[in-house]
Order: C-alpha cells, then structure tokens, then sequence
C-alpha cells in the first residue's frame, strides 16, 4: 500500500474560553495521498479551518500527529515551522490577504524572499506565476485596482510561486460571484490536474466541493 | 522586490501620521539640544576653568576685598608659581542691559596666569605701555563693532564716576570653553582714581588667582594659604577654580538640575510620540503580518519590519532635529540679552546624545508592537479585524 503523503493521527484541538473548554477537533485521523484534491465541508464552527491550519503548520494541536510529506509538523518549534512553511505550504484565504501597498507582481514575489533565489529569478518566478493565473496584462497594479476574482488569482499565483508540496485553500470562493468563483475554481483544477498539486480546500459551497476529487465532511469536531 | 522596499512602503502608507510623528520628534530632539545647550552654557566657567589654578577670596564671601598685601606672602608658599589678581570694576556701558566681566588687572601677571587669553604680542606691548588701556574679547568688538584705538566710556557704580578706556587690545579665546566677552584693564589706573576720590579703599582687591605646580597639591597649597592670613581682619577661603566656579552655580542648581531631568524627560516623549505610532501602524497591520508569519516570515524578519520603520521616523525626527538646533540655538542667543551667556555653544556630546537617543528611542519604541506582533497566534491575526 503506498504511504500517504498527508498523514493525521488521533489529532485534538480544543479552544478555551475564560474556564471553559471548546472542543473543536476529536480524535481526527485521516490519510491523504500526493497530488489529491480534497475538499473539507461541514457547518460552521465543525472544526474545517481548524484542521486545515493544523496541517499547514499556522496552529498547534493538543494532541496527535501530522505528518507531512515525510516531515512530522507537529513536532517542529516555531522557527522550523515558519521555515518549514515557506517552502511546502501555499496559502489561499478567503480575503485574498494581499498587501495593499504592494503591486500584484511584488505580492506573487513576497514568499520568494524567503528562497535562496536572486532577485532576478524571483522577479522572474513571480512573472510567470501570474502569467499561469493569466494576469500577466495585471502585474504592475495594486490590489485595489484588481477585481475580487483578480486578487484571489493574484494569491493563488502568490501560494504556488515558491512551488510548494501543499495547497490549502480556506474558503476560496467565498467572496466571489459566481464567474469568478469558476474561474478561481478551474484555476485549482488545473493546478491539480496539469501540476500536481496537493490541495486541501475548506468550503461551504457544494458546486466548490464537486470540482474535488475528493470531499471530507466534518461534524462536530470529528469526520462523518 | 526586498523586504526593505515593504518597509519603506509600510512608512509611506500614512504619510501624514509619518510626517507628524518625525516633526513632533524633531521638535522635542531640538527641545532636548536647547535644554542641553543652555546647561553647557551655565557650566562654560567650570568647563574652561584650569586644574592648576587656585582662587582666593576673603573668607566670608566673594564681596569683599582682600588687601594687595596678600600677594608677596601668596607667592611664598611651596608650591606656587605665580599669583595674580583681578577686582570686579562693573559699570555702565551704553546702558544697563549691556552686560560683560569688566576686570581691573595686574597687566603683567594676569595675561601669564590666564594664557587662553590670545592677543597678538604687539597689541599687549601697546595695552602696557597705556595706563587706561583696556584688552576685549573678541565678541565685545563684534557685538559693539570696536576696533584698536576706540574709547569706550563707562559710567561707574562700584567705583562711581565717569571712566574712559582705550581698547589697544582684542583676545581670541583659545578654548570653545573661553569666555570670549571680558574686558580686562590696569588695576593701575583703578588705583590712581581710588587714591584721589576713595582713599579708604586703597590697596584692596577681589581675589587671587594662585597658578600652581602640581594640581594634586591643590588641597595642601590651599590650607597654608588660609592658615597665614588665619585670624587676621580679612581671613582667606581658597579653593581650586573649579569649585569657585562651581559655587556661582549653586544659587542655581535647582534650576539646572529641573533642566537636566526635564531634558530626559523629553527624551521619554519622544519615546511615547514614536511607540504611540508604532502600536497603532502594528495594530492596524495585524492581519498583515499575520499572513506574512503564515508564508513563513521569521521572527527576525518581522523585526526588521517593525523596528526598521521605528527606527526610520525615529531617526529622520532626531536629524530634523538636530539641524533646526542650530537656527534655535542662535535665535536663543539672540533673544537673551546681551552676555548673559558669553561662551553658549552645541557640544558634540549634546550631537551625539541626540543621535544615540534617535537610536535607542527607535528600538525601545518597537518592543512593545514587536512582542505583541509575536505573541498573537497566526490564526488569531488571520482573523482579526482592525
């Protein structure tokens, strides 16, 4: 049987209140093979977002393990995780997270910092992220001359631009209309499908979660 | 793109709430620069005075005379090499707003014991051979445009009547710390005046200047001197010309002391003019930073962020600062009045201390939006909403 690529065991979270104990997550184990897209659904507060920053290293469990791509994340400090991040995780939110004193092009190029590449090559990299997500014509304009949609595309340049092992989408279309959520969607698809990317999406949209290969949903805490 | 390009970026973002914060740091490193430069102003004396020169005076107080009697007796003790003497003469020029040391001098002793005191050889030859020759400053002839040869007329109060001097000499100080605003004449012709119009005040002076040897014998010279003239009519306090110097101070001490502390205190609002922006910039920027923590920024990067942009307003607002002092420094001068500080002056200390407070102020003010940035938990700054 071939090894997953995301493995999760036993994992726990809970969130505390002043005295009291939120449970979020029980005992969640799940095995993810490489190149899957997985889409996560469930209700408000069921424990979606939560497992995804789990895995992508933004959160610490209570208890349990995640391994990722042969690397135990929760064993890492802060320090390996940050470093760990910037090379294996992309990160697509639901409010595109991009900074608005920065050019489209200078946000694609921000997480390439972080590599040992020169500046010409991130330059470079960063180009022909926005040309794959075709805003190549948009380079040069800050995210509030992009529209929604544009600036989601803008971040997914921005979360594959370092080539990681993981995608995590948290609500990718949530802030779309209906065309651009499409447009967003084939973009993960093809990422997926063309470059082999490993992406764990959360949503509440059905017809998001039908573009998955696969759909997880989460109930209280604990996988249905 | 660099990491700095987003810093210079995060400064420009706000660029009035920029602005303010360096103008309201210029203006208290400006206010620190003043304070500091008015203080060096009220220790110029006790900075130029030298370690191997003594002052006697009488005993009681500063006011009264001493006899001229004292000097040879002076001379004699171990350890000195030469003594001179100077009377406060005071007086009128022009009118009474005019103020500048005007001393009644031995000519020959004085200028030896005084040697920051620079006049041109021949200048001093033409100030001796002239009973009512008088030498300034430097910054008397520029204040009152006298050259060699002008009379300057006195009317006198300690020694009333009208008095005319010559000016055959004109000194440069040889220190910054150098009053360059004294006036200095023959005791000689004091004197010849005192004998005909106040016979009772004859033979009497201000106070010795005693050079000495070794300064490390200052203590012992100090007591024999005031153990010769120990129980006469005019008994002796003699001390280094330090502290002489320093007990004109001591009427103002508490004045200087509140300028001392409030020129720190200043220092502590500039410290909480550029911690005020910086917590409202990181605040605002929570969500921010916290996706940059997510893509994998470090620790140390997001302290070059943080601490670079303090440090930049903080350092912008210092040199603005310090250049404005300048101006206001002259402007102070101006709108005193005349001499009241004869030697004011910015002290390279006073330079450094600002820049060095423009360092340490940009640090400390990024400490607390630092630790705050790092203590919020990535997931918790994804959500937050400023």
């Amino acid at each position: 049987m071939e090894k997953p690529f995301i493995e999760i065991q036993r994992l726990c979270k809970s969130y505390h209140r002043d005295s009291l104990e939120i449970p979020v997550l029980r005992n969640i184990s799940l095995h993810i093979p490489e190149s899957e897209f997985i889409a996560f659904m469930g209700p408000s507060g069921s424990g979606k977002t939560t497992l995804l920053n789990l895995i992508a290293g933004i959160d610490k469990p209570d208890d349990g393990q995640i391994v990722v791509a042969g690397t135990e994340v929760t064993s890492l400090d802060e320090t390996e995780l940050a470093a760990w991040r910037s090379r294996n995780v992309g990160f697509i939110f639901q409010f595109y997270n991009l900074i608005p004193v920065l050019t489209a092009l200078e946000n694609v190029e921000l997480p390439l910092i972080l590599t040992p590449l020169t500046k010409k090559q991130r330059r470079a990299h960063a180009r022909t992220a926005l040309e794959v997500v075709g805003l190549a014509d948009r380079m040069h304009h800050y995210p509030r001359q992009l529209s929604g949609g544009q600036e989601q595309r803008v971040a997914i340049a921005r979360a594959v631009a370092t080539d990681p092992v993981i995608l995590v989408a948290d609500e990718p279309t949530g802030d779309l209309d209906k065309v651009s959520a499409e447009e967003v969607l084939d973009l993960m698809e093809r990422l997926n499908r063309e470059l082999n990317k490993t992406i764990l999406m959360v949503t509440h949209d059905p017809r998001a979660a039908e573009r998955a290969r696969s759909v997880r949903h989460l109930e209280k805490g604990e996988l249905a | 793109m660099e990491l700095w390009n987003l810093l210079r970026r995060n400064i420009m973002r706000h660029t009035l709430r920029s602005l303010l914060t360096i103008i309201g740091v210029g203006v208290a490193v400006m206010a620190f620069a003043l304070l500091r430069t008015v203080v060096t102003a009220w220790y110029a004396g006790v900075e130029g005075s030298a370690p191997n020169r003594l002052i006697t005076r009488h005993a009681v107080s500063f006011v009264f005379s001493l006899p001229l009697a004292y000097r040879d007796r002076i001379a004699r003790v171990p350890g000195v090499i030469n003594v001179t003497y100077a009377i406060w003469f005071s007086g009128v020029y022009i009118d009474k707003t005019q103020f500048f040391a005007r001393l009644a001098v031995d000519a020959d002793s004085f200028f030896n014991v005084y040697s920051e005191f620079l006049v041109d050889p021949q200048q001093f030859e033409a100030f001796k051979r002239e009973r009512n020759a008088a030498i300034i400053g430097v910054e008397i002839a520029r204040r009152y445009n006298l050259k060699i040869g002008d009379i300057m007329p006195m009317e006198g109060d300690v020694f009333p009547g009208k008095w005319e001097f010559v000016v055959r000499g004109i000194y440069e100080p040889r220190d910054q710390t150098t009053d360059p605003a004294s006036m200095m004449f023959h005791y000689q012709y004091l004197e010849e005046r005192v004998r005909q119009e106040m016979p009772a005040r004859l033979g009497e002076i201000g106070w010795y200047i005693v050079q000495i040897g070794d300064p490390d014998s200052s203590a012992r010279i100090s007591e024999e001197i005031d153990r010769l003239f120990a129980n006469s009519r005019a008994e002796t306090k003699t001390e280094t010309e330090r502290a002489f110097q320093q007990s004109f101070l001591s009427a103002a001490s508490a004045v200087i002391t509140a300028m001392n502390i409030m020129s720190f205190f200043i220092i502590g609002i500039i410290l909480l003019v550029v911690a005020n922006t910086m917590i409202m910039s990181t605040r605002e920027r929570t969500h921010e930073f916290a996706v940059l923590r997510a893509l994998g920024f470090s620790a140390p990067q997001m302290f070059f962020l943080i601490a670079g942009e303090s440090l930049i307003l903080s350092l912008t607002g210092s040199a603005l600062g310090l250049s404005a002092t300048l101006p206001a420094v002259e402007a102070f001068q101006t709108a005193l009045p005349k001499g009241w500080f004869p030697v004011f002056y910015i002290k390279p200390e006073t330079i450094v201390l600002g820049c060095l407070s423009g360092v340490l102020v940009g640090l400390a003010a990024s400490i607390i939006p630092f630790r705050r940035m790092l203590t919020t938990r990535i997931v918790e700054g994804l959500r937050y909403v400023g």
